[in-house]
């Protein structure tokens, strides 16, 4: 049972890495160059959405419906179907590739960005430092975001940026609680108490030998993040916050059309799959990342 | 410990008074009248006025603020301003359903998710390894609505097993339980994961597998507990999120909990509702978060709480 | 038309005879359940406003007047006569005898004036009270200078006159109306602010139980006075269910009636199906959905823009994006609405014609706006119909799509320059057309916080109405329609609306369920009248 999980098969163990190697050996795996394509050509898609859409994302077809006002499946005309205004699908995937990289990327990174500095320094100093920043983390938890997003959306004309901050603002916290517990526990180890010991300053135990370990805990959540975000823009949006209609993401497709998914699934399951796909893919880059990197792997555990 | 308990308490004393004043003022500046929802659409400008009064939302803010904390200071939440029902019946005739549920969806969670992480762990790389990474994907990236109203109709409607939404028994709490549980369960997998793939490399864990122990046993005994640390925090993290309610799931199931109160009194600017409901939901998260810091020494006894 | 006021003199003989058509010979027996996916607020008949206690408390409660059910018919109700003095000023009600609150107490007139006094008490803060503004003391009781109505007066146990300070035409209207309900006194005051959960009125039912956020069970009254009503034995309330979801149950066969309607999602589905059809029944109802245009904000001022964007709209396409649950509306009036001009042409959709409209209003090129809309389905999807209309003739408008209560908001203080109204679109809280005018046309309407959203203001047409309403005459009714209509008619000239359409209803009922179809898309009794619906299984 046992041996599958032998864990040493990193290129570049036990040396160090520089940036070159690094990416030569991103390369030299197939599920990391696989996740690099899929972002790649979402990256591409969003910068070049107008170039590539084959319609107008906010462009509503007289023959984009039925008679009866029902959305069309996937066709000739419309390759992913079209929407419940007769707008094409796919246009609108392409489009909202440009809000839902901003999202998934620039908020969700900020986010995981402050949770990880948040939790790592109470972890690690505990004592009235660590009390500050972690009681201030149950506050922002306890926070009625949704009131914040509603009083926001009244008073400010809404913007994908505003929708950002308020998500890099409510998705730190869960990563700073996390890592805290983490910190905390790595924090108390021989290894580190020898550093200490021997004098070494915080912020080089912090960089070479806390850190180290935490990166599969930020990679598992800064992935799952991006899908979790993604959606949230979706709720904030229609709270009236961020992109308004008929500007596209791939939250809002879904969320607009999740109610009408038996009737038009490929409205609910293609943007469900863009999302999965681009979270997917930057786990596998990410997993990849920390093979390479991971101090463990080099086995200096200790 | 019991110094360390009461300062927690006094501490979270403290954030539920910052949580009160800020709910208070973003109420406060919301454009939207309470007294308005109240009056109704064919009000005179007389009612108006009288209700505004009647309420008090006529005095300035610190003094609306200062009534409500004196009252709260007395136990006393208020009443609801549309249903005139006192706002501590109200949440505590939700409670009971929030927490079953609570229960239930971070049972299936890790139930669900602990397997999946492990079963991820040990075989890793291989292909099951690599479905289960999809699978947590897309739980994480599902829509609630969506997914709840699938395993409604398939088990409920069509196979006939659970009933179709609605509180009261167990089988009524599986299906929501198991909607949560399966989506929230991606996060418990990647997170059991990658725990077990650190600890799994250590030396002691190598060497009590040297010695001679069976697989599940040092897996059981030996990895598991310190693989778990972080685990325990984000139940504390679930246990707040599920007590201040799931809306969609919520109403999906036709589940009586703090969710639905919780958004329909929003879309009404009912304030004594949403303070109550904010409160409350405070005061898990806040519990949440500090059973989890408790707890963590006694799964990894080189933590102090201090 | 048909004609809803009567003439004082021949009314009480027409009133009272109108009790036959629904006294059929179903046998009483059997439950029904029925789905609301909001929970239900209060019972109390002088508070509750919303779409799901609305019908409710007609079961639960009675007036003095009411409708012949699956009608817009006045008839009389818990009084049995009524004499109306010339001057339409002074209105006698003689109430029936014997009649009994589900606490067994008899209703007298004191409870009558208790009822009317309660409503427009400010300590009620009833949204209703305003509809009682012509009753004499309406203004001294309402601001808390006197305590009760001057003009209610009891004459004896069995007879209320009631004064007015003008003649009201739609005075007995306002006495059908759920916050006109009759509430015993001292159930009120055991129960204090609690009485909206634990309600005891006359009607036909009485509240059995209540479990707060799930369920209310309705048991009937077996002392009810109308012989033979309400025909089931139970109706079991759920709330809290979502639409999709109480489809499914109904398919199932576990539940009867989807209070609010076939969900937008399933409507395809379910009326193409062939299994369906006799199960849905559709009806009008008296709603309106419009635009409104802040006649306030430049260049909405300007009446030539307001007609180029009535012009511009496409409203039969808006109509089928809502597959078909609506018909093309170009007037405020609903069809059913006495004072509906049939032959009235309305606004072509015409977009050259719209596009000259705005030259000749000195903007050829458009300009930029904002549309406040609801934030739920499908409100969204008509503003980005209409956005996308409005930009076919160069106005760029801005959507912002928002919570109810800040789109209110926005409305009310007069911020928002264009409001796409569904969602919150007007429904008439009694069947007159002077209700689709005072407060979402008229200038009082148009103060601040009021529902007059285009903030349009014309003293010509308030004096105008005026005039219509003190019309209490019956003889002179169809002149009193005709001078509404042309109200109505005169507004489209100034054009401060773009009319989109009228809702039509759909109930979707269960096999089990019997019932004239009428009752099941009552105009009143909103969404069904219960009193009325019998089980199948009990014949």
């Amino acid at each position: 049972m046992f041996e599958t999980t032998a864990p040493d098969r990193g290129p570049a163990a036990g040396r160090p890495v520089g940036a070159p190697s690094v990416i030569g050996s991103l390369l030299r795996r197939p599920p990391a160059v696989f996740g690099l394509l899929i972002i790649g050509v979402v990256v591409a898609a969003a910068i070049f959405a107008p170039l590539i859409a084959p319609f107008d994302p906010g462009m509503q077809f007289f023959e984009g419906l039925t008679l009866q006002g029902a959305p069309l499946p996937p066709n000739a005309d419309f390759w992913l179907g079209s929407d419940l205004l007769g707008r094409d699908l796919l246009s609108r995937l392409i489009f909202g590739a440009q809000t839902s990289l901003v999202i998934g990327i620039v908020a969700n990174g900020v986010a995981v960005f402050i949770g990880a500095v948040v939790g790592i320094t109470a972890g690690y100093f505990r004592g009235w430092v660590g009390a500050v920043l972690m009681r201030f983390t149950d506050l922002m938890m306890s926070f009625p975001a949704l009131l914040l997003a509603i009083v926001l959306a009244a008073n400010f004309r809404p913007t994908l940026w505003i929708v950002a901050m308020v998500i890099a603002m409510v998705n730190w916290v869960q990563v700073a609680r996390v890592l805290y517990t983490e910190t905390r526990s790595l924090a108390e180890r021989e290894f580190i108490e020898a550093e200490r010991s021997l004098g070494a300053s915080a912020g080089l135990i912090l960089w070479r030998h806390i850190l180290p370990h935490l990166v599969s805990t930020i990679v598992v959540w800064a992935t799952l993040g991006i899908s979790t975000t993604v959606l949230l823009e979706a709720t904030l949006s229609f709270l009236g916050i961020g992109v308004q209609p008929p500007t596209p993401s791939w939250g809002n497709i879904i969320f607009e059309s999740q109610t009408y998914f038996s009737s038009a699934p490929w409205l609910v399951f293609i943007p469900g799959a863009a999302i999965v796909l681009l979270a997917l893919s930057f786990n596998l880059v990410g997993d990849a990342l920390r093979e390479i990197l991971d101090p463990t792997m080099r086995g200096n555990f200790n | 410990m019991t110094g360390y308990l009461a300062r927690r308490l006094g501490q979270a004393l403290l954030i539920l008074l910052g949580i009160s004043l800020v709910t208070f003022v973003l109420l406060y500046l919301l454009p939207a009248d309470p007294v308005r929802q109240i009056a109704g659409r064919s009000a005179t400008a007389q009612t108006v006025e009288n209700i505004r009064e009647q309420l008090g939302l006529n005095l300035p803010f610190y003094e609306q603020y200062a009534r409500y904390l004196g009252a709260l200071l007395r136990g006393d939440l208020g009443r609801s301003y549309l249903q005139k029902t006192e706002v501590s019946a109200l949440i505590a005739s939700r409670l009971p359903a929030t927490l079953l549920l609570m229960v239930g969806a971070i049972g299936c969670e890790l139930v669900v998710g602990l397997t999946m992480g492990l079963i991820a762990a040990v075989r890793r790389g291989s292909f099951l390894d690599n479905a289960l990474m999809i699978a947590s994907f897309i739980g994480v990236s599902a829509p609630q609505f969506v997914i709840g109203i699938l395993l409604l109709y398939v088990f409920a409607v069509q196979l006939g097993w659970f009933p179709i939404g609605g509180y009261g028994t167990f089988q009524h709490l599986v299906l929501p339980s198991l909607t949560l549980g399966l989506l929230g369960s991606g996060w418990y997998a990647r997170m059991m994961r990658s725990e077990m793939l650190d600890v799994l490399r250590l030396d002691y864990i190598r060497t009590a597998h040297a010695k001679g122990l069976k697989g599940w046993k040092v897996l059981i005994g030996h990895a598991l507990p310190n693989a778990i640390l972080p685990i325990i925090a984000m139940i504390g993290i679930d246990i707040g999120m599920f007590m201040s309610g799931i809306v969609v799931v919520e109403s999906v199931f036709g589940w009586p909990g703090i969710g639905q109160l919780a958004w329909q009194a929003i879309q009404r600017v009912d304030v004594p509702i949403i303070m109550g409901v904010t409160l409350i939901s405070a005061c898990a998260i806040v519990l949440g978060n500090l059973l989890a810091d408790v707890v963590a020494p006694f799964i990894d006894p080189r933590i102090k709480a201090r | 038309m048909r004609n809803q006021l009567l003439a004082p003199v021949a009314l009480a003989a027409i009133l009272a005879a109108g009790t036959g058509a629904f006294a059929q010979d179903e046998k009483q027996g059997g439950s029904m359940i029925v789905t609301y996916k909001d929970d239900v607020s209060t019972l109390d008949p002088a508070i509750g406003y919303d779409w799901q206690n609305w019908s409710m408390i007609k079961s639960l409660f009675d007036g003095l007047m009411d409708y012949e059910p699956g009608t817009s018919t006045l008839k009389l109700d818990l009084a049995e006569a009524l004499t109306i003095s010339d001057d339409g000023m002074t209105y006698t009600f003689m109430l029936r005898h014997g009649v009994r609150f589900h606490n067994g107490r008899e209703m007298t007139a004191d409870d009558v004036k208790y009822s009317l006094d309660r409503a427009t008490d400010p300590a009620t803060q009833s949204p209703g009270a305003g509809f009682f503004a012509s009753i004499k003391g309406f203004d001294a009781a309402s601001s808390g200078d006197a305590v009760g109505l001057e003009g209610v007066t009891v004459v004896d146990p069995y007879t209320v006159k009631i004064e007015l300070t003008r003649p009201d035409a739609t005075f007995l209207h306002v006495m059908a109306i759920n916050f006109a309900s009759v509430v015993p006194v001292e159930a009120v005051q055991e129960f204090g602010a609690d009485f909206g959960k634990h309600p005891v009125g006359t009607g036909a039912f009485k509240l059995e139980e209540w479990t707060l956020g799930q369920r209310l069970v309705f048991a009937r009254n077996a002392d009810y006075w109308k012989a033979g009503i309400p025909k089931l034995d139970q109706i079991t309330f759920e709330v809290g269910q979502e639409p999709t979801v109480a489809l499914l149950r109904m398919q199932s066969g576990e539940v009867d009636i989807l209070g609010d309607g076939i969900p937008p999602a399933q409507f395809l589905e379910v009326t193409n199906d062939a299994a369906y059809t006799d199960l849905i029944i559709e009806g009008g109802q008296l709603q309106t959905g419009y635009i409104t245009m802040n006649v306030n904000t430049t260049p909405l001022d300007n009446v030539l823009v307001r007609r180029a964007i009535n012009m511009a709209i496409n409203k039969d396409r808006i109509v089928r994006i809502i597959n078909g649950r609506a018909l093309v509306a170009n007037q405020p009036l609903p069809p059913t609405m006495p004072g509906f001009a049939p032959d009235y042409e309305g606004y072509p959709y015409d977009v050259d014609g719209a596009r000259a409209l705005l030259a000749e209003a000195g903007i050829p090129d458009g300009f930029t706006t904002e549309l406040y809309v609801y934030n739920t389905d499908p409100n969204p999807r008509i503003a980005q119909a209409i956005q996308q209309d409005l930009a076919a003739i160069g106005i760029t408008a801005d959507i912002k799509s928002l919570a109810q209560a800040n789109v209110i908001e926005a409305g009310g203080n007069g911020s928002a320059p264009m409001i796409w109204s569904g969602g919150m679109a007007w429904i008439a809280d009694f069947p007159d057309p002077s209700n689709f005018y005072g407060p979402i046309l008229g200038c009082a309407g148009a103060e601040a916080g009021g529902w007059n959203w285009a903030k349009y203001c014309n003293p010509e047409l308030d004096a105008k109405a005026t005039e219509a309403d003190s019309i209490t005459d019956a003889a002179m009714q169809s002149k009193r329609v005709q001078m509404w209509r042309d109200i109505f008619l005169s507004v489209m000239d100034d054009a401060p609306w773009v009319p989109i359409f009228n809702e039509q209803r759909f109930t979707m009922r269960s096999g089990r369920l019997g019932g004239p179809d009428a009752i099941f898309v009552d105009p009143v009794h909103i969404p069904v009248a219960y009193d009325y619906v019998f089980a199948n299984d009990a014949q």
